[in-house]
């Protein structure tokens, strides 16, 4: 399970790098989302994975790091504001064009 | 209100206010108010770290390391007073530039970037630094884009591409610290980092330096920043150039005292520092525009900086501290020059500009004090920043970056003189108006490497108590864990 996440981080980095370095805006955002998703997975895979009870005192040991899960959260949110100001400027960047000849 | 958090809290309530108010001269009013009490509140701060060492807060009154922690020791208290100083006498160049339509986003902009800052400076908890990096960042990509040309927009473009893939970089290094330790409070960190593996160690530690280094701007990570910084409004740029990328210099400072300590000379520091000193101040050369020449300094003196870091001694460090806050008052008083001289004459390039010494003595006597005090002459607090840096690089035995740091500052004063021949000497130019408030931002901050010049003692012994609390690490940690 690890490994396999691993590998999809890396394809996640690999497919953001190569639409980053596209010409067209909205690919390179799209390639910003992929590598920040990518950041994500391995803040969950820090955390360590598979086989833990929910992390409450009645449950046994070992019991599953809710840690990473809040931590994504927080990296998704900035993510979601960032992507959503990039479109805005792309279409400002694409009105503008129109405007000035 | 705990002191840690008031630096933070105080610009992010004016933020707030200056978006709902409506009339003008109210939120000129509250927004120079919420500056004046930043400052405040960062001294009172600056006071109860110096006095007592660092200030807690647990937030929520959790026990670290288990809850949010902010922890203000003499750095970060520091570098939050100067950054608000930063901003209040920005905010006063600002009121001399005609933007009534946007002025309330310019307003809620530039206290919440100082609330970013600040939070960066005084937090104790490494994702949290992650948060607040973010919020600057955010409010810097709205800042560089307000009210935008097309070219503007797509240089600032890049900028914020540069900086998501940075700040990736961050998380993934908060990540791999976390996998390998357990932990994202720095206190514990610090405390833990020793028994971790080294393998997921070492590899996080490089990420992390890799992404405060885009943010400061160092070798070879600096090629966004002349670029970006010629894109915004004047009191913009001078805010940005002045704070922005000495936020990622606080944060490599963190990174390689109480985190990671360095003992003794890093050899790949020196180099990067080296590096930076020299291909900046190249890069000023070729230019051709006041502006684009400042912002090549920018990155050339933060390879100062990076060079009191890396000679790893407690005594370099606090030559390294002392440094980074003149250049963050010289640097600021130097771009608010340029933006005074931009909002009156439509240009800073040196090709169209003249004689601004025969139409403004005064603006002339400003420039001269900062660009001196920049290159390094007596009495200005230049000068002992500089010494300090090279006498700690003596001590260090690290002659050849020595050499580098005193080469470059003489070309840094060759540009300084073409600045000055190029923009202040010969005919004088149709008089335009320059406003008194422009006048009051730069000698807001002149005065400050006058001050430190001629009383750099006061400045020195806060800057050497910085340092020997960084040289600390084990007290940073039983400030914060406690009774752990």
């Amino acid at each position: 399970m690890n490994a396999l996440l691993a590998a999809l981080v890396g394809l996640l980095f690999a497919a953001g790098t190569w639409l980053l370095l596209g010409q067209r805006i909205l690919r390179q955002v799209i390639g910003l989302g992929l590598i920040s998703h990518g950041a994500n997975l391995m803040v969950l895979l820090a955390g360590g994975l598979g086989g833990r009870h929910a992390p409450l005192l009645a449950n046994p040991t070992p019991r599953a790091d809710p840690l990473p899960q809040a931590l994504i959260l927080t990296a998704i949110v900035i993510g979601f504001g960032i992507t959503a100001f990039l479109l805005a400027l792309g279409y400002r960047m694409h009105a503008l064009e129109e405007d000035e000849p | 209100m705990n002191a840690a958090v008031a630096p933070v809290v105080v610009p992010l309530l004016t933020a707030l206010l200056c978006v709902g108010l409506q009339a003008r001269r109210t939120r000129w009013t509250v927004s120079l108010a919420g500056g004046g009490l930043s400052v405040l509140a960062s001294l009172w701060l600056v006071a109860l770290a110096h006095g007592h060492g660092v200030v807690v807060l647990r937030v929520g009154s959790w026990p670290a390391p288990y809850g949010i922690v902010f922890a203000a020791d003499l750095l970060g208290a520091l570098m939050s007073a100067i950054g608000s100083w930063v901003a209040l006498w920005t905010l006063v160049a600002l009121a001399a530039q005609p933007h009534p339509r946007l002025d309330a986003f310019f307003h809620a902009g530039w206290h919440l970037m100082l609330a970013g800052m600040n939070g960066a400076f005084l937090t104790g908890d490494l994702f949290n630094l992650y948060v607040f990096f973010e919020v600057l960042l955010v409010t810097s990509y709205f800042l560089v884009t307000l009210g935008a040309t097309r070219r503007q927009a797509r240089e600032a473009f890049t900028y914020v591409a540069v900086n998501i893939v940075a700040s990736t970089i961050l998380l993934m290094g908060v990540a791999l610290l976390y996998a390998a330790v357990g932990s994202v409070n720095m206190a514990d960190l610090a405390a833990r980092i020793p028994q971790a593996s080294p393998g997921l160690v070492r590899p996080a530690v490089f990420l992390l330096a890799v992404a405060f280094g885009v943010k400061a701007a160092v070798f070879p990570l600096y090629a966004w920043l002349p670029h970006t910084y010629a894109i915004p409004a004047g009191p913009v740029a001078a805010y940005f150039g002045g704070m922005l990328t000495k936020v990622g210099v606080y944060a490599l400072y963190r990174l390689f005292t109480t985190l990671q300590p360095l003992h003794g000379p890093e050899p790949w520091l020196l180099a990067v520092a080296g590096l930076t000193m020299v291909l900046g101040v190249l890069g000023a050369l070729a230019q051709e525009d006041m502006r684009r020449i400042l912002s090549f300094h920018i990155v050339s003196q933060i390879g100062y900086m990076v060079f009191g870091l890396g000679l790893g001694t407690p005594q370099a460090w606090a030559a390294g501290i002392f440094y980074t806050l003149h250049n963050i008052a010289a640097k600021t008083a130097l771009l608010l020059v340029s933006s005074a001289v931009e909002a009156s004459y439509g240009t800073t390039s040196l090709r169209s500009l003249a004689g601004l010494a025969h139409a403004h003595p005064w603006l002339g006597v400003w420039f001269v004090v900062a660009a001196l005090s920049l290159a390094g002459i007596p009495p200005l607090s230049g000068f002992w920043a500089k010494l300090l840096v090279v006498q700690a690089g003596l001590e260090a035995g690290e002659f050849a970056g020595v050499a580098v740091a005193l080469a470059v500052s003489l070309v840094t004063l060759l540009s300084m003189l073409k600045i000055f021949t190029g923009a202040f000497w010969g005919p004088p130019p149709e008089r335009s108006h320059i406003s008194p408030l422009e006048h009051a931002s730069v000698v807001g901050l002149a005065a400050l490497t006058v001050a430190w010049g001629v009383g750099g003692g006061t400045l020195l012994e806060l800057a050497t108590a910085a340092a020997r609390a960084l040289g600390d690490p084990a007290g940073y940690v039983r400030a914060v864990l406690g009774g752990h």
